[in-house]
């Protein structure tokens, strides 16, 4: 058995006992990348050197029976838009092609307290804005499935990689199901946390009030232990919550007798396939088989959802991308004589298209006189849903529902359609706007052989939850077939 | 004239207002920031606490509402000093409002009204210089604190805006809140002006950046005024404008119509949390007010009835008014207040002047100064043997007053039966000026008790033996 191929919790075990070193792992990782890569293009940044030197040095540590955590010495992926320190964080964009962090994201200082070993740095959509990952300025990443297809996004890099064994988990960041719709398309599992639950410092922003980084694996468990890992509260961002958290694979519990799951009808109608409704029903009777109840749940119409979204999410953008201005780091224009000159080149010339759009529209909905229009409006908009959301789980303990309307799309299918594209996104943003906690995990294959993807919605911190039932389902079903992305 | 003033005014917190750099002002260029104040990726702010209690304190001396909840906003444009291109500031909730500030002009108060007070952000500084080409940035001044106080246009001559700063000036340094430092941009202010005929509404209004004086504020305040008379008198209109201060041509000049006012797309800092406030602790804010210059300079007039000019100089320095009301209060109502500010005020000092030391370690207590200057008033020493006492106890061997007079000698001698012997001796040895006097010469009368005074080693009573010698001159 190839060493890539295993899950984190299975090398952590395996480590633990000293059947594997962390050096061999990372190495088969590198191996396996130098073999993939080419056709698959997840990476943007590879840190093979340094990775193996940190994995020689937690052998080390082990052979000197120092206690070690169970992330000690397992290869991760880290998506580009987390800063790791002298690593370039481009976020994908020619805007911070030459940008290398001094400081460290609390996420990796967390997992750096855990002896993690970094394969590199994983490409995106431009600044995460996207749904396939073809946005990034640097190369298209391939869906491990099928090489004609998107890996989905924005973190595709993320979840490709960890689908093809290019990384035993990853790291990815969600802001309207920037992780829940690449590890549906790519079939693995992905966690969006709790807003607030995983420090946003050093997580380059795209919109603030949504931004949430978040864990990918081939496991529910390893989705659980590297969410264990990178959560909570961060006196370097005062958005996370103060509480108490488990270490959340230690407390799987597969029971689903008497568990109500939620199903909003509007999560399965006009624009979901076929195929992927089909799929995620068949989940949800599965969890019928185990015990569970479906009961019918009404949800914000995702139209709302989307709506808002776009409104909250690119007026933060425009905010947020303003800082790339030319002056102090990044891409600077050549051609300029004055300092206005010098804005606008530079802007123009470093930012790609779908960037550009939605700072555009997110300057508009700021602007003196259209502000009450849009985006007070959002605000509002994104309040009832909250309110919705918190009656949903006076019903239910958690919902269920595709994670996006359809499995992955072919490269350029929705590039000419804004609108389209931006529909991938109309069952995943909602979770973000009412800052709630959302998962996906792999339901089965439609006909074309691509995976589809089951989402979990629960309340606020209800974390556990959600990987509970996740870990029933994987149980059921055998785990996750990888097998094709493997080989 | 109706003026309006925006002063920003740079709180003396340790660190900056969203970092852990220090806010301290002459450090090397760029040594003073960090990935958060300079707005790198993925960088965070964080709330110093100690803003918002400045800025509370602040509300509270000048008798605003506090906004137990109130939130930080963006102000989001362009310029290279400011590195996130935008502004962390407050909109909407401001942090305090409807306050008043109480100003005394020609010894009148005059009540002005405070519209808010709000935290937030300073930006970095260009540079320009010769010797390079091109502008380069300083980032050390970003994130340092500010409040920004506004005022209702209730202004109405330079001489009251010079008042208003002036006594916004002394507030925070009586808070202990900024350094007040105008000379390192401590507090600069923009100034909007209009003018109208009286009985007419209000003229539109001008807005005046970068004043960094408050002599510069007097001059713009009145280049603009005279300007807009002109203006209107030549038949023309003002128009609602932005315009620069430039204190060296003392003129000013156009910055932006109103046509090209930025629309700065203010939007809730989704950064931060809200700003929540319990009452426990803001009546603990509220009580660490101390009582304000503008309040205690009227009191010292009133109640103590010192001059407006003595009352202000007192006030001026925390140490020296409250040192003035220590003697006054050892001297437990027996001596004249207007005696104490003028030792205060005059040998006082004169030493710290001198030693560049706080009145503490100068070391005449309040008791001695006010022992002193109950044997003065009481005429029991003499106004130089006075002065040798203070010379004394500057000192500090420990002695007070009574025990220096007795040890020197220098109680003042009023026993008729010694000082007329000393007159005798003087107007014996001093024959040519008794003559002088008698010839006329009345100003020999000064010197002659002025040598009864040495002959009475400075210890006699000056009045007894100039009525002595006047005895016997016209006798």
């Amino acid at each position: 058995m190839e060493l890539y191929r295993l899950t984190a919790s299975e090398l952590s075990r395996m480590m633990q006992k000293k059947e594997v070193s962390s050096v061999e792992v990372t190495r088969s990782v590198f191996d396996r990348i130098a073999k993939k890569e080419p056709e698959i293009e997840a990476y943007i940044t590879l840190n093979e050197q340094a990775a193996l030197q940190k994995a020689a040095e937690v052998d080390e540590k082990r052979a000197k029976g120092e206690p070690l955590s169970p992330l000690a010495g397992i290869p991760v992926g880290v998506k580009d838009n987390i800063c790791v320190k002298g690593l370039p964080a481009t976020c994908a964009s020619k805007m911070l092609e030459n940008f290398i962090p001094p400081y460290n994201a609390t996420v990796i200082e967390k997992l750096n307290a855990q002896d993690c070993v970094y394969t590199g740095k994983l490409n995106m959509d431009e600044f995460a804005m996207g749904s396939s990952t073809e946005t990034s300025y640097f190369k298209k990443t391939r869906n491990p499935f099928d090489l004609s297809r998107v890996p989905g996004g924005s973190s595709g890099g993320s979840a490709a990689a960890v689908a093809a064994g290019e990384a035993v988990v990853a790291l990815g960041s969600d802001t309207g199901g920037s992780i829940r719709q690449p590890a549906a398309f790519c079939g693995v599992v992905g966690l969006k946390p709790t807003y607030g639950s995983v420090s946003r410092f050093g997580l380059v922003a795209f919109a603030s009030s949504l931004d949430q980084i978040g864990p990918f694996g081939r496991s529910i468990e390893d989705v659980a232990m590297l969410y264990s890992a990178i959560c909570g509260k961060d006196p370097y961002d005062t958005t996370t919550a103060r509480r108490e958290y488990p270490r959340f694979e230690a407390g799987f519990s597969a029971d689903m007798q008497g568990v109500k799951i939620g199903i909003p009808d509007a999560y399965f109608g006009k624009g979901v396939s076929d195929e992927v409704r089909r799929l995620v029903m068949q989940a949800a009777h599965k969890y019928e088989e185990m015990g569970a109840a479906l009961v019918p749940v009404t949800l914000p119409e995702p139209d709302y959802g989307l709506a808002a979204y776009y409104i909250i999410a690119c007026a933060e953008a425009s905010s947020n991308l303003a800082r790339y201005d030319g002056v102090k780091y990044g891409y600077r224009t050549k051609n300029y004589k004055t300092l206005d000159e010098m804005y606008e080149n530079t802007r123009s010339e470093g930012f790609g298209d779908e960037v550009k759009r939605r700072i555009m529209l997110g300057t508009y909905v700021l602007s003196s006189g259209y502000y009450d229009a849009y985006y007070k409006k959002a605000k509002f908009t994104q309040k009832l849903m909250e309110g919705m959301f918190r009656e949903a789980f006076q019903k239910a303990d958690f919902i269920l529902s595709p994670t996006a309307p359809d499995t992955a799309f072919q490269f350029g299918e929705n590039s000419d359609d804004q609108v389209k594209m931006y529909m991938n996104d109309i069952l995943t943003v909602t979770a973000n706007i009412a800052g709630l906690p959302a998962l996906s995990f792999p339901c089965g294959f439609d006909s074309k052989g691509m995976p589809a993807g089951c989402q979990l919605i629960g309340g606020k911190f209800t974390e556990q939850r959600l990987l509970n039932a996740a870990y029933a389902y994987e149980k059921a079903a055998g785990g996750f077939d990888l097998s094709r992305t493997l080989d | 004239m109706i003026i309006g003033l925006e002063v920003h005014c740079e709180l003396n917190t340790k660190s900056k207002i969203y970092c852990s750099c220090r806010s301290s002002f002459g450090a090397e260029v760029n040594s003073q920031c960090c990935p958060v104040c300079m707005g790198m990726p993925g960088t965070l702010p964080t709330l110093n606490e100690k803003v918002v209690d400045y800025a509370v304190k602040m509300g509270y001396a000048l008798g605003c509402t506090i906004n137990p909840v109130s939130k930080q906003d963006r102000k989001n444009y362009f310029y290279p000093d400011l590195p996130k291109a935008y502004q962390i500031s407050q909109f909407d909730i401001p942090l305090c409002e409807h306050g008043h500030l109480d100003i005394l002009v020609d010894g009148e108060e005059k009540r002005i009204g405070i519209t808010r007070i709000h935290i937030e952000e300073d930006a970095g500084k260009l540079i320009h210089d010769e010797s390079f080409a091109g502008t380069l940035v300083d980032f050390n001044r970003c994130g340092v604190p500010l409040i920004e106080i506004v005022s209702e246009p209730d202004l109405r001559s330079s001489a009251e805006a010079k008042a208003y700063l002036d006594t916004i000036r002394e507030t925070v340094i009586y808070l202990g809140i900024s350094d007040g430092k105008m000379q390192e941009g401590s507090i600069r202010c923009d100034i909007n002006v209009s003018v109208h005929k009286p009985g007419e509404p209000f003229g539109t209004r001008v807005e005046m950046k970068n004043v960094n004086t408050f002599s510069g504020a007097v001059r713009a305040i009145e280049y603009e005024a005279a300007r807009q008379i002109e203006v209107l008198e030549q038949g023309g209109v003002i128009s609602q404008e932005t315009r620069r201060w430039d204190d060296l041509k003392n003129c000013n000049f156009l910055l932006r119509s109103k046509e090209d006012a930025q629309d700065y797309r203010y939007f809730p800092e989704p950064d931060l949390a809200t700003i929540l406030l319990d009452e426990a602790h803001l009546q603990e804010l509220k009580d660490s007010i101390p009582e304000l210059p503008n309040k205690k300079t009227v009191r010292f007039m009133k109640e103590m009835g010192l001059p407006e000019e003595d009352a202000r100089q007192l006030v001026e320095s925390i140490e020296k008014a409250a040192y003035f009301e220590e003697i006054v209060k050892a001297g437990n109502g027996k001596i004249i207040p207007k005696d104490a500010a003028n030792w205060v005020l005059g040998g006082i000092s004169r030493v710290i002047n001198e030693t560049g030391k706080p009145i503490a370690e100068i070391g005449v207590t309040a008791e001695d100064l006010a022992e002193l200057i109950g044997m003065l008033e009481a005429k029991e020493i003499s106004s130089s043997a006075g002065n040798t006492v203070f010379e004394a106890l500057l000192k500090n061997t420990g002695k007070h007053p009574k025990e220096i007079v007795r040890e020197k000698g220098l109680a003042q001698v009023s026993d008729t039966g010694f000082l007329q012997q000393i007159v005798d001796q003087v107007v014996a040895a001093n024959e040519k000026s008794v003559n002088d006097y008698r010839g006329g010469k009345t100003n020999a009368l000064g010197f002659l008790v002025g040598q009864c005074m040495k002959a009475s080693k400075g210890k006699g009573n000056p009045a007894i033996m100039r009525e002595m010698l006047l005895n016997y001159l016209n006798g």
